[in-house]
Order: C-alpha cells, then sequence, then structure tokens
C-alpha cells in the first residue's frame, strides 16, 4: 500500500473492506504520524494507543468473521475534547475539567464507535469552545501545519489541525458561531455545521445551547459528507433534536462531483462581501474566482441583500454569553472537576469563587461577566432580549434569499490564518473573525467550508474558505455544491490539501 | 458611538464577578473594566435595530414538548458518578457548608 497517512477516508475504508491494509495497519501508520509531528503541530491534547488498536482489532476481526464493514470502518478520526468520551480524559480545553475521566459516551462518540471508525484522541481547543485561534486552550496553542507560526482556527483547532497535517483523515468540531467552519478556512480542509437539532448534542459540554452543533471535518468533500451521514440523525436524549432527519450527503457529492450546476441559483450576499472594508483583498479574490467557477459549471449567480446580518456580531456576542454564563454555572466544585480552597472552614460560596476564578481563562471569565450583565435586571431587554429579536429578523432575511437561491455563498473568514499571539489582547479583533459564519450559526441553518484556493497576502501561502449556506435541513446542497466546485477546482489546480508544506521527514 | 458606550467600572465589574462566582484579582478588575466595556460598546448597536414588534427567536428551531415513556431505565452507577467527583464522604458528594456562622 501506498503510504496509508495520505489516503482518503473513502479509499481508506476501501483499502480494509478489500484486504490491502488491515484496520490495525492504518491506525498504527496514523499514530506513528502524530509520534513524528505533533510535538510541532499540538493538535491533540489526549492520544488513546491503546483503544485505536483495540478498535482496529475488532474491525479486522469483525472482516476476518466475514461480518458487513460500514463505510468507514477502519477510518482513523480525531475527537474534540468539548465531546465527552466514557473512560477517555475530556476537559473542553479547561483547567476545571482536568483529569475529568467521563462515565458516559456522547452519542456522538456511540455513533463512531458504532460505524467501526477508529478514534486515535481528543484534540485540542478554545477553552469551552470559545474562541477563533485555539489559543484559549488552557493547555497550549495548536500550530497550523501550513505554517507553525499560525493558529489554525478555533475553537475546533486541533480537530482542523490534525487532518490538514496528516494525524487523521476524518476529524470531529463543534461550531456555535463558526467554530467548524472558520479553522477549516485556515487550514485548507473541508467542515460541515450541520442545521441545528441534525446532530445530537448529548454529551457535547454545553457552551451555547441554542446555537452548538458538533459537525465533521475531512480533506475531501466526499470523506465530510460520509462522517456527516454517520453522525446524523434524531435522538431521543436530546430535546432539540430534530425528529426523522435521515439526509444522504455522500450521495449529494457524489452528484455534485458530476460537475452539473445547470439550475442551481447561488445567491451572493452583499452584506458578506467586505463593501465597508475589513476583508483581505486575497480572501475576496479567491471568492470572487470560486463564484466565477460556479458559474462555469453551469450555475445562475444571484446578487441579494441580507440587511440585518450586520448585526450578526453584536446578537451572537449577548445571546452566546448569555447562554455560557448560565451553561457554565454546573461548574460549581461539587460533583466534578476542580475544587480550590476547600479547607474546612470556608463556605461553598467562597470555594466556589475561588474553583472558578483557578479553573476558568480570561476569555472565559469575559464571556461569563457579559452574559451575567446581559441578562440582569434592567439590561435583559436593552441586550439579550433585543438580540433574541435580531435573530428573528436574521432568520427573515434567510427565508427572502432562499426565495431567490437555492444555496449563497461568501468568505469563510474575512482572514487567512493570523499569527500566534497577533490577536490575544484585543477580544473584538478575534471576534471578527466569525463575521460571516455567525448569520447560519444564528438561523440554525447549515453551511460548509471548502477550500477555494490560496493567498500570499500576509506571507506564505495560506488556504482560503468558501462558504456554502442552505436553508434548514437541505444540507445536501452544501455537500452537492461543494463537491461540485471541489471537483472544478482540483481539475484545474490540483487538491489544495497536497500542497501544504511537508512537516519534518514523515510525509 | 463612544459616548453611547456604557461605562463599566472597578465596582461594576467586582458586582458582575460576585453575581458569577468568580474571585477576580485586582488586576482583573483593571483589565475587565476596559475590556467589558470595549465589548459591551460594540454590542449596543443591537439597539440600532427597530424591533418593537418583532418576535424572539430563542431557538433556531421550534421546540414543542417531548415527552418518553414513563419507564424505569437505569441511571449511571453510584461509583462511576462519585468517581469524577473533587470530595467524597459516606457514599455522597462533600460539600463545603453553606450556612454562616450567624446563620
Amino acid at each position: 500500500m501506498a503510504n496509508l497517512i495520505e489516503l482518503s477516508a473513502v479509499e481508506t475504508a476501501a483499502a480494509v473492506a478489500s484486504g490491502q491494509a488491515s484496520a490495525v495497519e492504518v491506525a498504527q501508520a496514523h499514530l506513528d504520524r502524530i509520534a513524528a509531528v505533533d510535538g510541532d503541530v499540538k493538535a491533540f491534547l489526549h492520544v488513546d494507543t491503546e483503544g485505536a488498536l483495540s478498535a482496529a482489532r475488532a474491525v479486522d476481526e469483525a472482516k476476518a468473521d466475514g461480518q458487513p464493514l460500514g463505510p468507514l470502518a477502519g477510518v482513523p478520526l480525531a475527537m474534540k475534547d468539548v465531546v465527552v468520551t466514557k473512560g477517555i480524559p475530556t476537559t473542553s480545553g479547561s483547567k476545571i475539567l482536568q483529569g475529568w475521566i467521563p462515565p458516559y459516551d456522547a452519542t456522538v462518540t456511540r455513533l463512531v464507535k458504532q460505524a467501526g471508525i477508529v478514534m486515535l484522541g481528543k484534540t485540542n481547543m478554545d477553552e469551552f469552545a470559545m474562541g477563533s485561534s485555539t489559543e484559549n486552550s488552557a493547555y497550549h496553542p495548536t500550530h497550523n501545519p501550513w505554517d507553525l507560526s499560525r493558529v489554525p482556527g478555533g475553537s475546533s483547532g486541533g480537530s482542523s489541525a490534525a487532518v490538514a497535517a496528516f494525524q487523521a483523515p476524518l476529524s470531529i468540531g463543534t461550531d456555535t458561531g463558526g467554530s467548524i467552519r472558520q479553522p477549516a478556512a485556515v487550514t485548507g480542509i473541508v467542515g460541515h455545521k450541520p442545521t441545528y437539532g441534525a446532530v445530537s448534542r448529548y454529551g457535547l459540554i454545553a457552551f451555547s445551547s441554542s446555537l452548538d452543533q458538533a459537525g465533521p471535518f475531512g480533506r475531501t468533500v466526499a470523506d465530510t459528507a460520509l462522517l456527516f451521514d454517520v453522525l446524523h440523525g434524531h435522538d431521543p436524549l436530546d430535546s432539540t433534536s430534530i425528529p426523522n432527519v435521515r439526509l444522504a450527503a455522500a450521495a449529494a457529492a457524489a452528484e455534485g462531483a458530476a460537475g452539473d450546476l445547470r439550475g442551481v441559483r447561488v445567491g451572493i450576499v452583499s452584506e458578506l462581501t467586505g463593501a465597508n472594508g475589513g476583508y483581505q483583498q486575497g480572501v475576496l479574490d479567491r471568492f470572487r474566482e470560486a463564484v466565477d467557477t460556479l458559474a462555469g459549471l453551469g450555475a445562475e449567480i444571484v446578487d441579494l441583500s441580507c440587511p440585518h446580518f450586520d448585526y450578526a456580531l453584536a446578537a451572537y456576542y449577548l445571546i452566546a454569553p448569555s447562554e455560557c454564563s448560565s451553561n457554565l454555572a454546573r461548574f460549581d466544585s461539587v460533583r466534578y472537576g476542580l475544587r480550590v480552597g476547600d479547607d474546612g472552614q470556608r463556605s461553598l460560596e467562597e470555594v466556589m469563587s475561588l474553583t472558578r476564578e483557578a479553573g476558568f481563562g480570561a476569555e472565559v471569565k469575559r464571556r461569563i461577566m457579559i452574559g451575567t450583565y446581559a441578562l440582569s435586571s434592567g439590561y435583559y431587554e436593552a441586550y439579550y432580549g433585543q438580540a433574541q429579536k435580531v435573530r428573528t429578523l436574521i432568520s427573515r432575511d434567510f427565508a427572502a434569499a432562499f426565495e431567490q437561491a437555492d444555496v449563497l455563498v461568501s468568505p469563510t473568514s474575512p482572514f487567512v490564518a493570523f499569527g500566534i499571539g497577533e490577536r490575544v489582547d484585543d477580544p473584538m479583533a478575534m471576534y471578527v473573525n466569525d463575521l460571516c459564519t455567525l448569520p447560519a450559526s444564528l438561523a440554525g441553518t447549515p453551511a460548509i467550508s471548502v477550500p477555494c484556493g490560496l493567498s500570499s497576502e500576509t506571507g506564505p501561502a495560506l488556504p482560503v474558505g468558501l462558504q456554502i449556506m442552505a436553508p434548514a435541513l437541505a444540507d445536501e446542497r452544501c455537500f452537492r455544491v461543494g463537491a461540485a466546485f471541489e471537483a472544478a477546482y482540483n481539475a484545474a489546480n490540483g487538491p489544495i490539501f497536497k500542497a501544504i508544506p511537508s512537516l519534518g521527514d514523515a510525509r | 458611538m463612544s459616548d453611547e458606550r456604557p461605562a463599566i467600572t472597578r465596582d461594576e465589574v467586582a458586582h458582575l464577578a460576585n453575581l458569577a462566582r468568580l474571585a477576580v484579582s485586582e488586576e482583573e478588575l483593571d483589565l475587565f473594566a476596559g475590556q467589558l466595556e470595549v465589548i459591551l460598546g460594540s454590542v449596543a448597536r443591537i439597539g440600532e435595530v427597530a424591533a418593537a414588534d418583532i418576535a424572539p427567536t430563542s431557538h433556531a428551531v421550534r421546540l414543542e414538548n417531548v415527552l418518553r415513556p414513563d419507564e424505569v431505565v437505569a441511571s449511571l452507577p453510584r461509583e462511576a458518578v462519585l468517581a469524577a467527583a473533587p470530595s467524597v464522604e459516606d457514599d455522597r458528594f462533600r460539600v463545603p457548608r453553606i450556612l454562616g456562622e450567624e446563620e
């Protein structure tokens, strides 16, 4: 077999199913890759060598027994540390959960295991998924494999870096305001934020419950679609799970890869094209070229406006902190996690305050306090209440736009990957990373990021992402249009993930 | 815009931190006062939107009450749950005192 780490998930599963490679060989090749490069990339918080090899052995034994294998059996995967994994440390990137060994599996974890997917370990993230650079991890920053001095995006930066650096062909992230799409864009891979309610939230450590959604990363649209097909579906353990969801993303990606977009209306949202500045020219150039490519495939390009998208940033940075201030109240030093200052004299309230002060990082504290402010009596209507109304207006803008277009496109992020340390001292400079991804989060609609070229505007050639948004439960459109674009781009330029500079001698 | 910003004083940060059960340090009071003021100033433009007659959205999908059959199902074993607790006594979570001396 050629280098196992360079195979796509589809190719890996085929190699395992046909006996060209065993699942154990595939897992070992990726564990070796992690050992070789993760000292530089730092994508992982925990590598589960034994668990991975044992899951791989189970796949090989099932095959030897003649049992049918699922479409991703034997394919390695990296799991974001916000997803609860029984018996495997889970921290959500926070010191307050250091050393916590969960007594149960998230639904997402259970589905991954049932599919015969081999989980390699847990990936780094901004603490409690709050951030766009993974610098808010309480443990260490993750380095972008395209340029180790830069961030891999966030909050799912460990998951994006692991896939870009060939440590795993697949990974799982969560997206509350852009935390799958923006890291995918800045590391040159594919990431999909599903329709809210399509993937179970049971066992995700909650940040902002009305926005959080888990989803897949891969190096190709087809791989990402296959993982989405495994992850989505109704879950009685999540009260916001949508009943009877059964989508066929892999089939939609295969249809798209044929490259025919005739009859598909692609909307360009004028509010997300940098008309008021703030977007890098290299990002805007790649976006315009991507639109031309879509037009070349037969798509009809429609210019439209979603006026309330201009208020998405303000609405998001009121709603998400408000929900987090409530969700994170559970870290009370009683049932799990850290306890500080319990000397037998101090009260519960004092111990709780000392524990939360010691266990939470600066960004988490900022957001809890913003949320506490926005929800407090006298400010509630002006802040949280108004933000919820703006959320309604953003959903109406989407509904009107989807009357005129089947999908909407924009750059995924206004910038390419920035330097580690460059934006940490200015919270607002960090927040504008999410400018293009926030509207779909607030509306609960699906959106994918697909690589659409490289920009050398800030130094080395770095990836740019194309965001494709669809109406609720029309995730298949994201995969169809994404695969069509990817096929056309690759035919002309070759896959972007292959242009990544070599990391050491391992590859 | 800047004159519309809510002024966040050190005292207000201390009040918010107390409500949120965060024993913030003196240095943090200074740091957060400035940062919270900038953030709240930026999000204050939410008030520009005329939305008086607009219904609020609390969730992207319409929520309906979901009931499961009223059947007894196993919960996590006690040992598994207590294993993660910072302090355990007599098979229970041990909690610091919850009342003051004078109460």
